[in-house]
C-alpha cells in the first residue's frame, strides 16, 4: 500500500515535471528573412521589427498603439525647448548581465546617428546627446520638434560595454567592404535573447527570465524560419510545421479559413495606397503635361470606380479611402474621407476643361512586388482611364527596378502606398511626401509639387509642441492636399495574419507588425 | 599537350572575364541598390553619398575593372543587405546545394538505369509503357509543379515529411550536413526528388537508347550464342558498355543541377546558393549577385575544362591541330 502510494506520487511528479517541460514554442513562418541581427545595418523595418523582441528603445507602442516609457521612466523638454530631459529605469540589464545606463543611451544615438548609418533619417531632429547622471541622458535637438518619442520608439538601445569589447560602435558599412560583430550577435534589453542565427533558414529566440516588465506572453521560444514562396507556407501552416504567418497570401485565404486547425486574422492595414501625379513642364515622352492642371488631375479621380475596384480586385476586404491617412492616424478627421464618386461624363468634361487632347499617352508606373493585388488593380484603373479617352501606358516590374524611374522623375503616373510608418501620425506623409523637395522634406515628392501655403503650414506643425494645435495644423494641410486632389487616395489595403489552434492569442497590429510579446499559446504551463 | 592545355586554360579565362562583363551589363538593369538599403526617412543627400561611399558613381571600366581585381583575390566585397562577407556567405550555403545536387544525381542514376535497361529490354510491355509515359511527364513538368504536388501529397496530406527547411544540421569543420540527422535526411527527400525528376528521364532515355543501339551489336549476338545467360548479357555486358555517356552526361549535368537548384531552393526554402541569389536580386545585392554568377558559371567551365582535357588525354586525336602537325 504504502509502496502504491510512493509510485503514483513519483508517477504524478512525473506528470507534472513533464507539463512543465511542455514548452510553448511559436513557430513564425514569415515570408522573408530579416537582414542582419544588426537592427542599424540595412533600413528595413521588418528587420527592425523582429529586432525589437531582443533590443529596446527609450520608449515604445502599447498594445493600443499609445506610446508609453519602456527604458526611460519620464521625460520634459527643458526651457530651451529643444533640449530633452529622460529620465531611465534603473535596474534594468542587457542580456549579457551588464547594467543599462545613460552611457549606452549615448552611444546607441552616437551610433544610428553615424554618417554611415543607413537609418539616421530615423532620427531627423537630432544634433547630440550627454550623459547628466548615471540615470539621466538629454538629447538635443535642431530646433523645437514634436515627434522626437514617435522617432524613439524605433531606435533601439545596444549596450556600450558590449559595443567596446567587440569593435562595434560604429554601424557597418557596405561601402568600406569590413563586417561587424553586431551582424552575428545580439545584446538587447527585450523580452527575447537570441539562441542562435542560421541565415535564410531560422532564427531562435528564447524568453529572458530576467526581463524588466511583467510580460504579458506565455511563449518559452520563437523561432523564425523564412517560407518565401506563399504556397509552400500554407502547406506549412496546414501541417503545422510553423504555428504563425504574418502574410497569409489573400488568394488561399478561403482555403486556410475552411481548415479546422488554423484561424486568419483579417484586418485592414493602415497603409493608404495613392496614386501621384507628375507636375513637371512635359511628360516623359517630351509631350506638354496636362497633370499641373486641377481639371486634369480630377478628371483622373473621378473616372476611377473604387467601388469596382473594392469589390472585385480586392476582394471585397479593403477599405475605400477618401484621406491620404487611415481612420487611427492623429490628424485625421471624418470630414477628409469624402470620394467624389465615380461620373464618367464629368471626368471628359474636365478633361475637355483641362484642354487634355483625345488618346493622350503617358506612363502609369507600378511594381509587381509592393502593394496588395497592385498589378490587378493598376491594370483595372489603366483600363478606366481608357474608357474616357486617354491612352495609359502600363509599366508593371519590381520595386528594384521602378524606384530609380520614380525618383529620378524617368516616369509619369504612379501608385504610392504610405503607412506613416515609423511615426504613426500624419506629418510623416506630409513632410514626406506632400512638402515640396527641400532637404529632409519631400524624399517621396516623385511629382516634384510644390506649395508654399502647405509648405508653411507643414513646418509650422513640425515646431508645435502643442498636440491640438499642431493635429489642427496638420489636419488643415490635409485639406489642402485633399482640394489640390496632389494625389489620389484609392484604399487602405487588407492584411492577413494565420495561426494553428494551438495559438491562443495573437493581437492583429494595423501597422502590421507582430509583437509577440502579446502572444499566447494553449497548453504548456 | 601542353599548348592544349594552355590554349584550353586561355579559353576557360576567356569565357570567365566575358561572364563578368556580361554580369556587369544586367546588373545596370536591375535598379538601385541604394533604394533599397535606406529607409523611408533618409533625405536624398544621404542616398546621394551612400551612392558615393558604394562605388556605384564611378565609371563603367573603373567598377569592372575593380571587380574582377577583387575577384582574382577571393574578394567579392560585403553584401548590402546581410553586411557579411560574401564569400563566408556563399561559403555557408555550398555545402547544402551540393548535397541536394549530389542526392538528386545519385538517385537520377539509381532510378534512371534501370528504367532505361527495362524500357530497353522488355519494349513492348506494359511496363515499359508506363515508364516511357511516366517520363513524359517528368521531362514536362516544370519542377516548381513537381515540388508543390510533393508538398501537397506528402507534407499536407500524409505528413510524412517536412514541407521546407533543412532540418537539423551538423557541422564538420565548415561543411553543415544534413544527411547525419534524421530530421536532415527527412528533409532532403522531397527537394531531392523534385530536383531529379527530369534528370531520371534524361537517364532513362538516355540509357534507353544506348542499349537498343548495343543489343544489336554483334558481340552481343556472339555472347548469347555462346550460352551466356540472356540477363548477365543484358546487365553486365550490354549496359557496361552504355554507361560511358551516362557518367559523362551526369558530369555535365552536376553544372545544370547547381543552376537550376535556384527554383528547387525556393519552392522548398532550401538555404543554399540559389535561395541566396533569389534574394540578393529581391534586394538589389550586386556583390552577391556577381559572385553567384561568377562561381557557378566557373562550375560550369571547369567542368567543361576537365571533360575536354580527359578526352584529350584519352583520345590524342583531339589534340590540337598544329600537335597533329608535327606528329
Amino acid at each position: 500500500m504504502k509502496i502504491k502510494n510512493v509510485m503514483l506520487a513519483s508517477a504524478a511528479i512525473a506528470a507534472l515535471a513533464g507539463t512543465v517541460q511542455a514548452e510553448n514554442v511559436l513557430k513564425w513562418g514569415a515570408n522573408r528573412d530579416i537582414g542582419s541581427l544588426d537592427p542599424y545595418s540595412f533600413g528595413d523595418s521588418f528587420t527592425i521589427n523582429v529586432l525589437n523582441h531582443v533590443y529596446e528603445g527609450l520608449v515604445r507602442y502599447s498594445r493600443d498603439l499609445k506610446i508609453e516609457p519602456a527604458l526611460a521612466e519620464s521625460w520634459e523638454i527643458l526651457d530651451d525647448q529643444i533640449t530633452w530631459r529622460f529620465k531611465l529605469r534603473e535596474g534594468v540589464t542587457f542580456h549579457n548581465g551588464n547594467p543599462f545606463t545613460a552611457e549606452d543611451v549615448v552611444a546607441s544615438l552616437t551610433r544610428v546617428s553615424d554618417e554611415t548609418s543607413p537609418l539616421k533619417g530615423n532620427l531627423p531632429a537630432y544634433v547630440s546627446s550627454s550623459v547628466v547622471d548615471e540615470y539621466t541622458v538629454d538629447i538635443t535637438l535642431n530646433g523645437t520638434y514634436p515627434l522626437l518619442l514617435n522617432d524613439l520608439t524605433n531606435i533601439h538601445i545596444f549596450d556600450k560595454e558590449w559595443m567596446t569589447e567587440n569593435d562595434a560602435l560604429m554601424p557597418t558599412d557596405a561601402g568600406a567592404g569590413t563586417e561587424g560583430y553586431a551582424t552575428y550577435n545580439a545584446n538587447g534589453t527585450g523580452p527575447f535573447i537570441v539562441e542562435s542565427r542560421q541565415p535564410d533558414a531560422k532564427t531562435v529566440f528564447v524568453v529572458n527570465p530576467d526581463w524588466w516588465d511583467e510580460p504579458q506572453h506565455n511563449l518559452d521560444k520563437i523561432e523564425l524560419t523564412p517560407v518565401n514562396s506563399a504556397a509552400t507556407r500554407v502547406a506549412a501552416l496546414l501541417s503545422g510545421e510553423i504555428s504563425f504567418t504574418n502574410d497569409a497570401p489573400v488568394q488561399d485565404l478561403p482555403r486556410l479559413t475552411a481548415a479546422p486547425n488554423v484561424k486568419v486574422l483579417e484586418g485592414v492595414d493602415l497603409r493608404t495606397v495613392m496614386i501621384g501625379f507628375p507636375f513637371r513642364d512635359t511628360l516623359t515622352n517630351g509631350e506638354p503635361n496636362p497633370f499641373k492642371e486641377k481639371a486634369a488631375r480630377e478628371a483622373l479621380y473621378k473616372a476611377i470606380d473604387l467601388d469596382l475596384i473594392q469589390q472585385k480586385v480586392m476582394r471585397g476586404k479593403s477599405r475605400t479611402a477618401g484621406a491620404t491617412i487611415a481612420p487611427p492616424i492623429p490628424g485625421y478627421v471624418e470630414a477628409l474621407d469624402t470620394v467624389p464618386g465615380y461620373d464618367a461624363e464629368a471626368s471628359k468634361a474636365l478633361l475637355a476643361e483641362a484642354g487634355v487632347p483625345e488618346g493622350m499617352e503617358f506612363e502609369f508606373n507600378c511594381l509587381s512586388d509592393g502593394l496588395v493585388n497592385e498589378e490587378q488593380f493598376c491594370q483595372a484603373i489603366a483600363s478606366m482611364w481608357s474608357r474616357i479617352g486617354l491612352s495609359p501606358k502600363l509599366d508593371v516590374a519590381p520595386r528594384a527596378v521602378q524606384s530609380p524611374k520614380r525618383t529620378n522623375g524617368k516616369t509619369d503616373v504612379y501608385t504610392l502606398g504610405w503607412a506613416t510608418l515609423p511615426l504613426l501620425d500624419s506629418y510623416s506623409p506630409l513632410l514626406q511626401i506632400f512638402h515640396s523637395k527641400t532637404g529632409n522634406a519631400g524624399v517621396f515628392n516623385w511629382g516634384g509639387w510644390s506649395y508654399p501655403e502647405l509648405d508653411a503650414l507643414i513646418d509650422a506643425a513640425g515646431q508645435e509642441l502643442d498636440l491640438e494645435a499642431r493635429l489642427a495644423l496638420q489636419t488643415e494641410a490635409l485639406q489642402m492636399v485633399k482640394d489640390e486632389t496632389i494625389m489620389i487616395p484609392l484604399h487602405q489595403q487588407p492584411m492577413a495574419w494565420a495561426v494553428t489552434e494551438e495559438v491562443t492569442e495573437m493581437p492583429l497590429f494595423p501597422d502590421a507588425k507582430p509583437r509577440l510579446w502579446f502572444a499566447k499559446m494553449g497548453g504548456g504551463s | 599537350m601542353i599548348a592544349f592545355l594552355l590554349k584550353r586554360t586561355a579559353n576557360a579565362v576567356f569565357v570567365m572575364l566575358a561572364v563578368a562583363l556580361l554580369a556587369f551589363v544586367i546588373f545596370r538593369f536591375f535598379g538601385d541598390p541604394v533604394e533599397m538599403m535606406v529607409n523611408e526617412q533618409a533625405s536624398l543627400q544621404d542616398r546621394i553619398e551612400l551612392r558615393e561611399r558604394l562605388g556605384l558613381n564611378d565609371g563603367f571600366v573603373t567598377q569592372y575593372t575593380r571587380f574582377v581585381t577583387n575577384a582574382v583575390q577571393g574578394d567579392f566585397g560585403v553584401s548590402y543587405r546581410n553586411q557579411q562577407d560574401v564569400m563566408v556567405l556563399i561559403k555557408e550555403r555550398f555545402p547544402a546545394t551540393f548535397e541536394l545536387v549530389l542526392v538528386a544525381t545519385v538517385i537520377s542514376l539509381v532510378v534512371g538505369i534501370p528504367a532505361g535497361v527495362i524500357t530497353a529490354v522488355y519494349r513492348d510491355s506494359r511496363l515499359a509503357d508506363m515508364l516511357q509515359l511516366g517520363s513524359i511527364i517528368g521531362v514536362s513538368l516544370p519542377s516548381f509543379v513537381v515540388g508543390i504536388l510533393l508538398i501537397l501529397a506528402f507534407s499536407v496530406s500524409l505528413g510524412w515529411l517536412p514541407a521546407f527547411g533543412r532540418g537539423e544540421t551538423v557541422d564538420i569543420g565548415w561543411w553543415s550536413t544534413g544527411l547525419l540527422t534524421p530530421s536532415g535526411r527527412a528533409a532532403l527527400v522531397l527537394p531531392a526528388v523534385s530536383l531529379s525528376t527530369f534528370q531520371v528521364t534524361l537517364v532513362m532515355r538516355l540509357v534507353r537508347a544506348e542499349m537498343l543501339e548495343t543489343l544489336r551489336a554483334d558481340y552481343i549476338k556472339f555472347a548469347r550464342a555462346r550460352g551466356v545467360p540472356t540477363r548477365r548479357v543484358q546487365w553486365r555486358h550490354a549496359l557496361r558498355n552504355c554507361l560511358m555517356p551516362v557518367i559523362t552526361l551526369t558530369g555535365m549535368q552536376i553544372g545544370n543541377l547547381i543552376a537550376f537548384a535556384l527554383v528547387t531552393e525556393t519552392v522548398f526554402q532550401w538555404p543554399g546558393m540559389g535561395m541566396l541569389f533569389i534574394q540578393a536580386v529581391t534586394f538589389v545585392d550586386l556583390p552577391v549577385m556577381a559572385a553567384y554568377l561568377l562561381i557557378v558559371s566557373f562550375i560550369f567551365v571547369a567542368l567543361n575544362t576537365l571533360v575536354d582535357i580527359t578526352y584529350a588525354w584519352v583520345d590524342p586525336r583531339l589534340r590540337d591541330d598544329s600537335a597533329r602537325g608535327n606528329g
